[in-house]
């Protein structure tokens, strides 16, 4: 028996306005990989993973959560998909802990690292009870990031994630990825930093190949 | 999947009283302008109390109408701005929960406190004694059908750059049964008619409200994030 990978995308194409943006995009990813995007600015990189979210209706071609077109299978697809964009969606009035709380009580699935335990982790400890206006946006995205640790999501889909975090973060964030990849999550990336981790495939959105890094 | 849903109303409703409570000040604005327009209304059209009793209940009804259009303007605008209503759209429950866990939230920080604020204004407006039970009832549902219906246009508007004209062009007709029934309300129960009628036709007008709208602003909200 053949078991479906647990993303795949067929054909896949995407115009605005009238022009195309990519098209052909073919992709298979399985538990265990990490994809890193590759295109210069503009090149279709925040588009692409919008696609996969299913924020995003393609023009053309399919994705597919285990088989199974995502458009048909949301909710299950949704449930194990876990999605930090370009804003990390941190209410500037609330506190770390309180967008946390809201943040992963969105989410069906949480494991049992605590909210507190996983803000000590990306180095908020005792910012936990300040509004997040007074953060910086590096923190910012370290609130993000939490999530991660919270999360028992599969998919896991980053759009820039090392935007304005410093080496200690960077490094965080290197080993959250190997975890996640080690207990048979996935992760498609898009980034312009060389990540210092085993088996990253890389995708280059200009010229449609891929290679391992 | 019950709990599930429960939570993705419940988490909303708290996150969006928590923020509104952290900006008091924003939040007590349409209020303010509630009171404020009505001061204005004795200095500029009479304040001899006959003439202002006949006008008071209509008077407050629009104030109360043009308040809550200014509020329903940044139902999801910030939202929309720092990206969780992307991380909303991406939730794995029904999409109309959370929706109605925000517009619960609107109601509760704007069209509650208007309602509690009207006697005062019908007091100021001198509006004849039997018409300050019915202005609360009427007020206390109307408003919640303001916040639904604004809410459809909060959503359809939220990716412009200056959806605030466009969202009151969309609004102000589905408002127009609101406020004919809500005066109504109002002025049966002073020329001594059974007010009751008027009143019940707001309360299916709020029942539908709560059915539908929740749905219309997911499937609008959806349109919008694709572009």
């Amino acid at each position: 028996m053949s078991q479906s990978p647990l993303l795949s995308v067929e054909n896949l194409a995407f115009e605005r306005d009238d022009s195309c943006l990519f098209d052909a995009i073919d992709l298979t990813v399985n538990g265990g990989d990490i994809l890193q995007i590759e295109g210069a600015n503009g090149s279709g990189k925040t588009t692409l993973l919008r696609l996969l979210t299913g924020a995003l209706q393609p023009s053309a071609g399919s994705i597919n959560y285990l088989g199974c077109n995502i458009a048909d299978c949301r909710y299950d697809y949704f449930a194990n998909m876990l999605y930090i964009g370009h804003q990390p969606a941190v209410k500037l009035n609330l506190t770390a802990e309180e967008n946390l709380r809201w943040m992963v009580a969105n989410a069906a699935q949480s494991n049992q690292i605590s909210i507190s335990d996983a803000l000590t982790e990306v180095g908020l400890a005792g910012y936990s009870d300040i509004p997040c206006y007074t953060l910086s946006a590096g923190q910012h995205r370290r609130v993000a990031l939490a999530r991660l640790l919270i999360s028992e999501a599969r998919l896991w889909y980053l759009d820039e994630p090392f935007t304005a975090i410093d080496k200690q973060g960077v490094q965080l964030l290197h080993s959250c990825l190997q975890q996640h990849v080690s207990r048979g999550g996935l992760v498609v990336l898009s980034t312009h930093q060389d990540l210092a981790l085993n088996n990253v495939r890389k995708y280059n959105l200009l010229a449609r190949t891929e290679h391992i890094a | 999947m019950a709990r599930q849903m429960n939570s993705g109303f419940s988490a909303w409703l708290r996150r969006d009283l928590l923020l509104a409570y952290r900006r008091r000040g924003e939040v007590a604005s349409p209020v303010l302008f509630f009171v404020m327009v009505s001061t204005l209304i004795p200095l500029g059209l009479t304040p001899e109390s006959a003439r202002l009793a006949e006008v008071a209940a209509g008077m407050i009804w629009v104030i109360a109408l043009l308040a809550t259009l200014l509020s329903v303007d940044g139902l999801f605008a910030s939202d929309y701005q720092d990206g969780s209503l992307e991380q909303m759209l991406l939730t794995p429950q029904l999409l109309p929960l959370p929706v109605l866990g925000k517009i619960t939230a609107h109601w509760l920080t704007t069209g509650l406190p208007l309602t509690l604020v009207s006697p005062l204004l019908g007091l100021m407006l001198s509006l004849p004694g039997a018409g300050y039970i019915p202005l609360i009832c009427s007020l206390a549902l109307g408003t919640a059908c303001l916040s639904f219906l604004g809410a459809v246009g909060a959503a359809l508007t939220v990716s412009l750059r200056k959806g605030g004209l466009l969202l009151t062009l969309l609004v102000m007709p589905l408002y127009m049964p609101v406020v004919i029934f809500g005066t109504a309300t109002v002025n049966y129960a002073i020329d001594g008619f059974n007010w009751l009628p008027p009143l019940a036709i707001l309360g299916a007008l709020f029942a539908a409200a709560v059915a539908l709208c929740p749905l219309a602003v997911a499937g609008a909200l959806r349109v919008t994030a694709s572009n």
